[in-house]
């Protein structure tokens, strides 16, 4: 079953907010789709919102990572926003840093940082 | 032992589930938010590794007590091909599957006990405990 995450345009700029609980499946979709996305629309910048994600295990996590490593080859920036302070503990228990992903506090500092990042969205 | 579930990982999916009723069991024992997710993470790192390499396979979650203190003990089992170097799939960045090799090692590092059996061709039993502070 793979439950699709919505991904919004503005501007230059990708949204996608996960605001559902991902099995593997979905989050392999996911990826593709901001990949998928990012050439369809030319975008420059894509943020990936986690305000509602409660727990992101090593398999997330290297998707998530995967994904910005993947849209940097095609051109594009990504920032990770609202990683959650239990988030950001259990990822640096697991040993998973995500010291390649841009990151920032919420949805609006991470727009600010792609614009800095692309020259404005 | 008053409560006690069994999540069978059978399906991709059940891995989701399984990290559901263990963080649900975990909020009714008391935990906070970081425990929580420290719990659920680990869970789903051990009903991942039933799914990738050992399925079908279980993971059984109940509220124990030891003395005053109480908690949450997560057994995941399984009769797959079991793990040939235990010491090898504990050591960090060691894969077999191309993940992160953050599993085993990451895992132990979220809980209070970790306890590994496993012998080749038999399965493995892998027991962690997560104590309310």
């Amino acid at each position: 079953m793979i439950q699709k995450i919505p991904v919004l345009k503005i501007g230059n700029a990708l949204i996608a907010s996960i605001q559902i609980e991902l099995n593997d499946e979905s989050a392999v979709q996911f990826k593709e789709d901001i990949l998928n996305q990012i050439k369809a629309t030319g975008a420059t910048g894509v943020v990936i919102d986690l305000t509602a994600v409660d727990t992101v295990d090593s398999f997330l996590g290297k998707i998530i990572r995967d994904a910005a490593l993947m849209a940097r080859l095609m051109g594009a920036s990504v920032v990770v926003t609202g990683i959650q302070p239990a988030v950001a503990i259990t990822l640096v228990e697991l040993g998973l840093e995500l010291e390649d992903v841009v990151t920032a506090l919420n949805l609006e500092k991470g727009l600010a940082r792609l614009a800095d990042l692309t020259g404005g969205v | 032992m008053p409560d006690s579930v069994v999540v069978p990982i059978v399906d991709e999916l059940d891995i989701v589930r399984a990290r559901q009723e263990g963080r649900q069991l975990a909020k009714e024992t008391g935990f906070g938010p970081v425990d929580l997710a420290r719990v659920a993470t680990a869970i789903s790192e051990l009903a991942r590794n039933i799914y990738n390499y050992a399925r079908p396979g279980e993971i059984e979650l109940a509220q124990i007590t030891r003395g005053p203190r109480s908690g949450l003990q997560v057994i995941a089992r399984d009769q797959g091909p079991g793990i040939r170097s235990i010491e090898e799939a504990m050591r960090d960045g060691y894969t077999t599957s191309g993940g992160l090799g953050a599993g085993l090692p990451g895992t132990r590092r979220l809980v209070d006990e970790f306890e590994i059996e496993s012998s080749e061709g038999r399965g493995t039993c892998v027991t962690i405990r997560k104590w309310l502070r």
